[in-house]
């Protein structure tokens, strides 16, 4: 009991990861329609900066949360312009391919870049959440902990949740954002700016997989973090957000901590699948998919001739 | 408005899709308060002109609004201006529930009447009213159709565009669309380009039509005139 | 819009493939609609008969020209190309998006290695087992794939890439241990003496390539590949024509994954290594099948070859460019990719056309109207007239009727 107890926690813990990247990508996806699969590599770029901002040894020594913000603030330029000069114009063409080909190009690109700017080595970012861990109960032999950081990336995985629902459900802009993800032609024709709006877009999504990013490497069950970071976390994200629907941002949330869960549970207790825990993600998509189409949380729509 | 009263008009205007020109010097009017019609065959440039007039196109030529020129101007700023364009196919947000539609129709409007607008045309239309939650893409044609209108004018705009609306629906909504048409035109002086096969029914609602051949304005008349010529008629309009 | 249009669980096709627009626009311009070839002049005539035995003298004479290593690089991008052009029938003709093809050519390569190195068959007639066992593999996957649309579709196969080489180490022990196998240069049948190994492996690869594209040229211009276009631009009105949508597709699937176990297989013979230990090989095969399918031209038949040796070239010479900074060489190799595709959003192969097409233009204007149709291989088959509402604000809706005429 202890020991599923435990796994459960660390599968929680693993999972916000796994939510935060999946939020970016649902995010992107809602707004502009796009699978970017540059993501975790763009969160890596951003989490170097955020490095060299904190870093007192080798960089400008602000605090860890202000590094964060700035780092985000940069992250969100970034991204609009990313949309603007490499996506729009591919995506002009009408070639969804394109697309996926300049994102894997920006993923190869982004990732050896940062390692050549800002070295290979593994670096530390210090967590901006208290030290310590909160006690959840002792069932006779040690208490069950959970870590300060990890209930404090719930925490902001939550707000970033809310934030974003009440922005694209309850603002004009928000209207916006989804008139165009739809169709942005009609949307140009109704006043709706719509390259304004994808910008927009990626660079929300790119200000969250920032603060992602840092939040990850800053975990203190993490020895710190290099230019691997994303690698694996982004298929997880990727499995978080399909299970989720690709079109709720909630439901890539929970999906990221079921995949994170189940993941820690399979590593423990399925011995025939040591070495390859990674099924139980992939599988868990595949029979998901299998039986509802649109995911757990996405909307089914009918199709018209 | 031009001198003559002219909310709209098109002086030699051409233009197409990349190497292939549709349209070969159009030259178009439309009084303010009016119903234009513009009728021809598949293939004559009939939605391409109203894409000239909202920007989704280049072209060479001039396109006048109100007294300025708005040729070149994007689908944006053109939507700014005050004309709206139900295009081919409805244009619908099919994600987006039918009320968050009708919303968007008004989004760039800063006065407080939006929500009694809203109300007025769930009004026109109960049965968007009984599906406002519901999401625009799984509702029908012909409910597309009265919904793209009535998105359309909740910009309260000043010139309307459409085009071919009668297209996929039963003859008898077609008929209850143009009937509609017909009142918002009698009734708030809404200027409206319609561009159409059906002939018949556009007619009736008209004031002016003009039929368009080969990217060229080849006869045009008054509404009733085209109606009752048969030698327009069996040329250009089939019936 | 694009491969996006998701969320709804719409049928994903990239819009290539279709004639331009521009073509489809018929006699509003009051002439004869361009044609996308140059007629067929006797200068030009001449042109090609000269190009193409050139070419072929060209490939022919290779391997005795090149140094083994070359010919190794030609032989890669041989096999390379075969498994884009696998892809590029399903999702280029037939608009099922695969990001999982790496595992298709796994399942060939390993095939192939565990029959020469356990069971001492000869390569050649691995081969067939390869194909066949690919194939039902395919099938397999086509099935469960017919109900995941588009993008999940991507993501699921991305899945598929990522989990082999983790199921090829548990279930395969090579001589280290490891899901590592290297049959040994004696289990190779050497047909022809004369030739050293490397030049044998890339007339082994030539054959097949040849062979395989001539399949899938006489594929595409057929029923079956009218009815794997038809299904991907508009599955429903297929349908009701009597297109038999879960044959086409899983059929297709199936057809696809033969030609990227063949590769396997040859890949085998090439780099005499079949490799399970290496977790993200099959994903970065997938991704390279992808590129070279889009750089070179989606849908069409010379394209995945174009896009492979383009890719097999900048893969080369970007590793050579940088001394000493290694690590900038996927930068640059990315960077290539993007400005690619930036500048020939149709690939090469659809590019050329593009240019062919404005020179044809300007001679067309004196010459016969009603010139022949496109010469050697059709960019794609007569698709079903492409809605020109697609590049306009109705794509997306599928409420009502969207026949346009203008």
């Amino acid at each position: 009991m202890q020991l599923f107890v435990e796994q459960v926690i660390n599968g929680i813990a693993n999972g916000v990861v796994y939510g935060s990247v999946a939020l970016a990508l649902v995010l992107i996806f809602r707004t502009t329609g796009v699978l970017n699969f540059a993501q975790g590599e763009m969160a890596l770029f951003s989490t170097f900066i955020t490095w060299k901002l904190a870093s007192e040894s080798d960089g400008a020594g602000l605090p860890v949360v202000a590094a964060i913000a700035i780092s985000m603030a940069i992250a969100f330029v970034a991204g609009a312009v990313i949309e603007r000069m490499l996506i729009r114009p591919v995506e002009e063409a009408r070639s969804p391919l394109n697309v996926v080909i300049v994102t894997l190009g920006l993923f190869l690109g982004l990732n050896s870049v940062a390692q050549l700017i800002f070295g290979t080595d593994p670096q530390q970012i210090s967590s901006p959440f208290p030290e310590g861990n909160v006690e959840l109960f002792s069932s006779g032999g040690d208490a069950a902990v959970i870590s300060k950081a990890t209930i404090g990336m719930i925490l902001v995985l939550l707000a970033e949740c809310i934030l974003l629902w009440l922005l694209l459900q309850r603002t004009k802009l928000g209207l916006k954002l989804r008139a165009v993800a739809s169709n942005p032609d009609s949307a140009r024709l109704h006043g709706i700016k719509s390259g304004r709006m994808l910008m927009l877009g990626w660079a929300m999504a790119a200000a969250i997989g920032a603060l992602a990013g840092a939040l990850v490497a800053s975990s203190p069950q993490r020895a710190g973090f290099d230019g691997s970071l994303m690698q694996t976390i982004l298929v997880y994200a990727f499995a978080a957000a399909a299970l989720g629907g690709f079109d709720s941002l909630l439901g890539a949330v929970v999906s990221g901590l079921v995949v994170g869960v189940a993941d820690a549970l399979t590593i423990q207790y399925v011995d025939a699948l040591d070495g390859i825990e990674v099924v139980l993600p992939l599988a868990l998509i595949l029979v998901v998919l299998v039986v509802s189409p649109n995911g757990l949380f996405g909307r089914r729509t009918v199709e018209r001739v | 408005m031009t001198a003559d009263g002219n909310l709209l008009e098109l002086r030699g205007v051409r233009g197409g899709y990349g190497p292939v020109q549709v349209l070969h010097g159009v030259d178009l009017a439309v009084e303010e308060g009016h119903v234009a019609v513009v009728l021809g065959a598949n293939g004559a440039g009939k939605t391409t002109t109203l894409r000239a007039i909202s920007g989704m196109i280049r072209v060479e030529g001039e396109v006048i609004f109100d007294g300025h020129a708005i040729t070149g101007s994007s689908p944006e700023a053109v939507a700014e201006v005050g004309i709206a364009h139900v295009p081919q196919g409805r244009g619908t947000f099919t994600e987006l529930s039918v009320e968050d539609n009708l919303l968007v129709g008004a989004v760039n409007r800063t006065d407080d009447r939006v929500a009694a607008d809203l109300e007025r045309w769930y009004e026109v239309f109960p049965r968007l009213a009984d599906r406002r939650r519901q999401e625009a893409g799984s509702i029908s044609g012909r409910q597309q159709q009265m919904l793209a209108l009535a998105r359309a004018m909740m910009a309260r705009p000043r010139l309307l565009l459409l085009d071919e609306p009668s297209l996929g629906l039963a003859p008898l909504v077609t008929r209850e669309l143009f009937a509609q048409l017909g009142e918002l035109n009698r009734e708030a002086g809404l200027t409206v380009l319609v561009v159409e096969q059906n002939a018949n029914l556009a007619l009736e609602i008209g004031h002016w039509g003009y039929v368009l051949e080969r990217g060229r304005i080849a006869v045009q008349g008054s509404a009733g005139e085209l109606h009752d010529d048969e030698a327009v008629r069996t040329a250009y309009l089939g019936f | 819009m694009t491969l996006p249009s998701d969320a709804t669980g719409a049928s994903v096709g990239p819009a290539i493939g279709t004639l331009p627009e521009a073509v489809v626009e018929p006699a509003a311009a009051g002439g004869p609609p361009p044609s996308i070839w140059p007629p067929v002049t006797r200068p030009v005539l001449i042109a090609r008969i000269v190009i193409g035995v050139a070419l072929s003298v060209a490939v022919l004479y290779a391997p005795f020209y090149f140094p083994p290593e070359t010919n190794r690089v030609l032989s890669q991008a041989l096999y390379i190309a075969i498994a884009a052009m696998g892809l590029n029938l399903l999702t280029g003709f037939n608009g099922q998006v695969s990001i999982g093809h790496g595992a298709f050519f796994g399942v060939g390569a390993f095939t192939s290695a565990i029959l020469m190195v356990d069971h001492g068959w000869t390569f050649e007639a691995t081969i067939p087992v390869a194909a066949a066992l690919t194939g039902v593999v395919g099938m397999l996957v086509g099935f469960p794939a017919l109900r995941v649309r588009g993008l999940y579709l991507a993501l699921v196969t991305l899945g598929m890439a990522v989990l082999f080489p983790r199921v090829a180490s548990k279930y395969v022990e090579g001589s280290g241990g490891v899901a590592l196998l290297r049959p040994a240069r004696g289990e190779f049948a050497s047909l022809i003496e004369p030739l050293d190994d490397d030049q044998w492996a890339y007339f082994v690869c030539l054959v097949f390539t040849v062979v395989l594209f001539v399949l899938a040229w006489n594929l595409v211009r057929g029923r079956m590949g009218r009815a794997m276009v038809a299904v991907r631009d508009q599955e429903i009105a297929a349908a009701t024509v009597g297109v038999n949508l879960a044959g086409t597709k899983v059929g297709t699937f199936a057809l696809s994954a033969v030609y990227a176990g063949v590769a396997g297989s040859l890949s085998v013979m090439v780099n005499r290594i079949a490799d399970g230990t290496n977790p993200i090989l099959y994903f970065q095969l997938s991704i390279e099948f992808l590129v070279a399918m889009v750089i070179g031209g989606a849908a069409t038949i010379l394209g995945p070859a174009v896009g492979a040796f383009l890719l097999v070239l900048l893969r080369r010479n970007t590793e050579d460019l940088i001394e000493g900074k290694e690590i900038l060489a996927p930068a640059i190799f990315g960077a290539a990719l993007i400005a690619i595709v930036y500048v020939l959003p149709e690939g090469i192969v659809g590019g050329v056309r593009r240019l062919l097409a404005r020179l044809g233009r300007r001679s067309t204007r004196a010459a016969t109207p009603g010139a022949s149709g496109p010469p050697g291989p059709p960019a794609a088959p007569a698709a079903p007239p492409p809605e020109s509402g697609r590049q306009t604000d109705d794509s997306t809706n599928r409420g009502g009727s969207d026949d346009e005429g203008t």
